[in-house]
């Protein structure tokens, strides 16, 4: 197995090289190093000294790929997309435009992402994994028709509507949490109550549809027949026997996410204060910030790679029949 | 909690069928009366829940010690002498010499303090001492040092000298960078990395000291205008005005070129070692800044946080290896002596101010206008400020959350956006703005003033079309833009998409800016007619008179046919600003004119505009002081974009105005002066390179319990002067949140119901498949559905 892992880790350099090519290519062709200054050192009274010093002081002032004044390797190496991008794979994210160091910020940011992530993460999976399994216990009865009928419903609204929807009914029409805003210590908790709450049930639609799906799938296999043959009740066999099952895939959707937890939630972020690394990565998109974007999707890629990685170790821990060569 | 607690009443046969249930295994037994129940039994734990919940909810109202459940803010902070606000965008410099952005300057203006600052009360805007003990005495000086008249030919004067005495006794902030310890060493300039290992932010450094405001504070920051890694906004400009200033940079760049390092990382360099001509300090509490030739509008600059002083003990403390990368940073934590001081500073999260305690002290101002007696605005005359203890701006990027917030009492103020609106303010008959009889209700007032800023539509004077070539061709062109200028309605403009916020504009200066003119004598006779004591705008036929002498009769090119087409270049709008861009397109219609909307990302547009490409734009300038010259400059020949990179968009440029300009701008205010800054709008009437726009309106909602408010878009240093009636506050903010509970209740309750007719189902279900096994035991089957013995 640690052959297969380091084997896909070293897969991932050749992925992290490329998404980092394009988020580069991407970026600059919005924006140029001239506007990034200009972000940087406002609109009025700007001088075009002062660009080209700002330029030269962040090493913008190379050309992007290619430098034609140089020999050799140097035309390729002495270029803003390799000086940049050769730091990044050391894990020094350098400063963002406006000076702030980005590893610290990182690090700041990431409690408060988790401290949303992670309830709706778990609090969720149990709630689809419940739902999905209560509506396969009631299949072809009026509880699993409504339920999907719900499930539809919710997968066709935005998210922004549950985030604008339950600020408006449960904090400001019902008083009962914070509109938006972030504490420290225990204070936070007040503040978790709605993001958490509105971050489950938009995502309930979706999922508990998907895992009804799984269950539905597993319960026509020769294993449930055997498993009610030898008189189990519905329940046993759905919680031991579907359940256990099923845990491939649902493992899939599930064990991927985890890393990505850091990351936050741009929107639910923004709406409700919450100080993360979504909004931190939503500020840099406004502010053409490069240095901040570049350092955010580098992260979110290696940290899928490494979702990826841990799914395919959590099969084995799963199935015994799996095994990573 | 309670309802998982059913087990003795679920084990009991519930119903007349249960013997049927004998033949079943035990685990079949048991699984509905562990999971679901009886409806029954449902409906008595449903009972007991709601009888438990009002006890719930009194324990957890007690642990909330009284506080609203929704409020964002600890309990014990309710009555405090706090003033709650918000920001949306984390400020990107604190550092005066960088910071220009107004959410920066709303920081900056509270804990730094200039030599002066503006009456709070008085209009038009007056400058008064801040720091400084009187106002500045100003020098005139010829080539040779002799000292000439004020009112002289202002060629005569070779530099201008601004001597500041400041008030003695102000002392800094208490801050580490000042911390001593017993042998007078300063205790935190010499740090290690192992000093730093525990320290994440300021107040980790437990040591603070304060010493007192020189003059050479002042000087030091004037110095640091010019310092190569600083940036400052305004060097470009001031080096055209502070004697030596540009060398200075010079100096100094190749200082840090020695020197190597960045800044802030070390090592420091002294300033202080480096002499500037232009800025000296006399005594401890008298410095001069020398000025090329006359500069009347450096007064304004010295009320801005660029020139507060610095103490070089702060910039030494920072630039201390290993600091920066804590982003403990000069331009993150600032070191000032004005009101407050920032105690807290996480912009992702929350900002806080606190009173200073080593604040030299200053009184409400006993004068005012007129109306500010019947306003309150005096009734605190001659008190010390400032008034509230601590200032607490809470980020909140959207605009909802924020709105809410201010309704339930959470923050103290709030600006209306478009989408609140309607329900904050109404139009009286007479056509003026009050607040709705729901925000009346709170309590809430409403603050309006045109703030000293425009809003306009340019026309690139470099395009063949709208600019024009030759004399004739210019003519033609200045024809075309009279007669765009009298078809865009902007008084309909504001009512629609500004929702009344604004007044059309009859030229660049905004009401309230030195030389601004009210009345007949102040409109744009291209544009207005006076009729009945206010200003008409002149008929649609006026309009197409003027494009057929340009040449464009009926929106037709007279030589080819062809019908006239425009184009408007703007940033990329959303789907709401699509109607705005469609009334634009109708105006131009009126004409028979064609516009083409030009869409596209901020940076193209700006690059378009730098390069000279667009042809007609929409673009805005905010004052920096209330004077003409900050209105006027933008069209001022010499600031063109293309060729010169100024702030004259249009690129219009006309030698006549440009004359005017250069006399005015170096004379005081007086009749002489309003008389040039007349004949220059008269010219730049006439010529129309820019659709005059409009003046927006700022609108500010404040609730019953703040006080002393006085809109004022110059000076920012304003939160000195606010009361709070935290009591007020805090009965207020209990009445409107009271929590409630019906719905959830009410949900409960009906989920529970709910819950009910699954139960039976769930029973149903699990007692057929014992009777179906049972059955199939005795008739054996075939259909693959059914559990049987021939599994």
């Amino acid at each position: 197995m640690l052959n297969y892992i380091i084997r896909r880790l070293l897969y991932a350099i050749p992925i992290l090289i490329g998404v980092n090519l394009i988020t580069f290519t991407l970026f600059f062709v919005v924006n140029t190093p001239d506007d990034m200054a200009r972000m940087q050192l406002g609109i009025k009274r700007v001088t075009p000294e002062a660009i080209d010093k700002w330029k030269q002081e962040r090493g913008y002032d190379k050309p992007l790929m290619f430098n034609q004044a140089e020999n050799g390797v140097a035309k390729f190496t002495r270029t803003v997309f390799f000086e940049k991008s050769i730091a990044m794979f050391a894990f020094r994210f350098g400063r963002a435009d406006d000076g702030r160091d980005i590893a610290h910020e990182i690090k700041t940011r990431m409690f408060p992402s988790l401290a949303i992530a992670l309830p709706v993460f778990l609090l969720g999976l149990g709630v689809y994994l419940v739902f999905a399994l209560t509506m396969v216990f009631f299949r072809a009865t009026y509880v699993d028709f409504w339920g999907v009928v719900l499930c539809v419903a919710l997968m066709s609204i935005s998210s922004l509507f549950y985030i604008i929807g339950g600020q408006f009914l449960i904090s400001k029409l019902w008083h009962l949490v914070p509109i938006s805003g972030y504490g420290q210590g225990l204070d936070i908790g007040k503040f978790l109550v709605l993001p958490v709450m509105i971050g489950v049930i938009s995502g309930a639609g979706a999922n508990t549809r998907w895992y009804r799906t799984i269950f539905l799938e597993e319960m026509g296999k020769d294993y449930v027949r055997t498993a009610r043959a030898k008189g189990l009740p519905e329940r046993i066999v759905l919680f031991r026997h579907v359940l256990r099952n099923a845990l491939i895939p649902i493992l899939t959707g599930a064990v991927v996410v985890i890393p990505l937890l850091f990351l936050g939630s741009l929107i639910a972020e923004s709406f409700f204060g919450i100080p993360g690394l979504g909004s931190y990565t939503i500020d840099a998109i406004h502010s053409q910030d490069f240095a901040v974007v570049r350092a955010m999707v580098f992260l979110g890629s290696l940290l899928y790679i490494v979702g990826l990685i841990m799914t395919d170790i959590s099969y084995t821990l799963v199935d015994p029949r799996v095994r990573l060569e | 909690m309670k309802a998982v607690s059913t087990e003795p009443q679920n084990k009991s046969p519930a119903s007349p069928t249960e013997s049927a249930r004998v033949a079943l295994p035990d685990d079949a037994l048991q699984a509905p009366a562990t999971t679901f129940g009886s409806p029954l039994s449902f409906l008595s734990v449903v009972e007991k829940f709601c009888n438990t919940l009002p006890v719930l909810l009194a324990v957890l109202v007690s642990a909330c010690g009284g506080n609203p459940w929704n409020s964002p803010y600890p309990a014990s902070d309710a009555e405090k002498n706090y003033l709650y606000s918000a920001f949306a965008e984390r400020p990107k410099h604190l550092d005066p010499v960088q910071s220009y952005s107004s959410n920066e300057i709303l920081f900056t203006a509270q804990i730094y303090e200039p030599p002066l600052q503006y009456h709070y009360l008085k209009r038009p805007y007056q400058l008064i001492p801040s720091a400084a003990a009187n106002m500045p005495v100003v020098g005139y000086f010829d080539r040779n040092g002799v000292p000439v008249e004020d009112g002289s030919d202002a060629g005569q004067i070779a530099y201008t000298i601004y001597e500041i005495s400041i008030k003695p006794g102000i002392r800094f902030q208490p801050h580490p960078a000042f911390a001593r310890n017993e042998r007078g060493e300063f205790l935190y300039h010499a740090l290690t990395e192992q000093d730093l290992a525990g320290v994440y932010r300021l107040g980790d450094f437990h040591h603070t000291g304060f010493r007192e405001l020189t003059a050479q504070d002042y000087v030091f920051q004037i110095k640091r205008l010019a310092h190569p890694k600083l940036h400052s906004p305004i060097f470009g400009l001031m080096s055209d005005y502070i004697v030596g200033l540009k060398e200075y940079a010079h100096t100094l760049q190749v200082a840090v070129e020695e020197q190597g390092g960045e800044y802030g990382k070390g090592p420091y360099l002294d300033l202080n070692s480096f002499p500037l001509e232009g800025a000296e300090a006399v005594d401890t509490h008298t410095y001069r800044v020398k000025i090329k030739g006359k500069y009347p509008q450096f007064m304004y600059w010295l009320a801005m946080p660029f020139f507060a002083p610095i103490p070089w003990e702060a910039e030494r403390f920072y630039s201390q290896k290993g600091l920066a990368e804590k982003n403990i940073t000069l331009d993150w934590y600032p070191v000032g002596t004005g009101p407050y001081m920032l105690t807290e500073n996480d912009p992702n999260r929350v900002m806080i101010l606190e009173r200073n305690p080593n604040f030299h002290g200053e009184n409400y101002p006993s004068e005012g206008m007129p109306e500010d007696m019947q306003a309150g605005l005096l009734r605190d005359a001659g008190k010390p400020l400032p008034f509230i203890d601590k200032v607490i701006y809470s980020r909140d990027k959207e605009s909802i959350p924020r709105w809410n917030k201010f309704l339930q009492g959470y923050y103290d103020a709030s600006a209306i956006g478009s989408d609140s609106f309607d329900q904050a303010v109404q139009m009286t008959g007479q056509g003026e703005a009050t607040v709705t009889e729901a925000m009346r209700k709170q309590g809430i007032r409403l603050e309006t003033a045109v703030a000293t800023s425009t809003n306009y539509m340019g026309f690139n004077m470099l395009d063949p079309v709208v600019g024009g070539t030759g004399r004739h061709g210019r003519d033609a062109a200045r024809k075309l833009r009279q007669a765009i200028s009298i078809a865009v309605d902007y008084e309909e403009y504001v009512s629609i998409f500004a929702n009344g916020r604004g007044i059309a504009a009859q030229g660049p200066i905004p009401p309230g800016i030195a030389g601004h003119r009210e009345g007949e004598e102040g409109i744009n006779p291209v544009v207005y007619d006076w009729v009945n004591g206010r200003p008409r705008r002149k008929p649609i036929e006026a309009a197409r008179a003027l494009l057929a002498e340009a040449g464009y009769p009926n929106g037709m090119d007279a030589k080819t046919g062809a019908p006239l087409v425009l184009f408007f270049d703007v940033t990329a709008r959303s789907a709401e600003d699509k109607s705005g861009l469609d009334w634009m397109r109708k105006q131009f219609q009126k004409l028979n004119i064609q516009l083409v909307v030009r869409s596209t990302d901020y940076n193209r547009f700006q690059d378009k505009i730098r390069k000279g490409n667009a042809q007609i734009f929409e673009w805005g300038w905010n004052a920096d002081y209330p004077d003409a010259e900050n209105f006027l400059f933008l069209l001022y020949g010499p600031q063109r974009k293309v060729g010169s990179d100024g702030e004259n968009a249009a690129n219009y440029s006309d030698r006549e105005y440009d004359w005017f300009f250069e006399q005015m701008k170096n004379m005081e205010d007086g009749s002489e002066r309003q008389q040039i800054i007349d004949q220059m709008m008269a010219i730049l009437r006439r010529d129309a390179p820019w659709l005059w726009g409009y003046h927006p309106k700022d609108y500010g909602l404040y609730h019953a319990w703040y006080s002393n408010v006085k809109p004022n878009r110059l000076s920012h240093n304003n939160i000195k002067y606010y009361r709070i009636d935290a009591d007020l506050r805090k009965q207020k903010r209990g009445e409107w949140n009271t929590p409630v509970l019906g719905p959830v209740v009410l949900g409960l309750i009906l989920l529970a119901l709910g819950l009910v007719p699954a139960a039976t189902v769930y029973r149903r279900r699990e007692r057929s498949a014992g009777i179906s096994s049972i059955e199939s035991r005795q008739r054996p089957s075939r259909d693959p559905g059914t559990l049987g013995s021939d599994a």
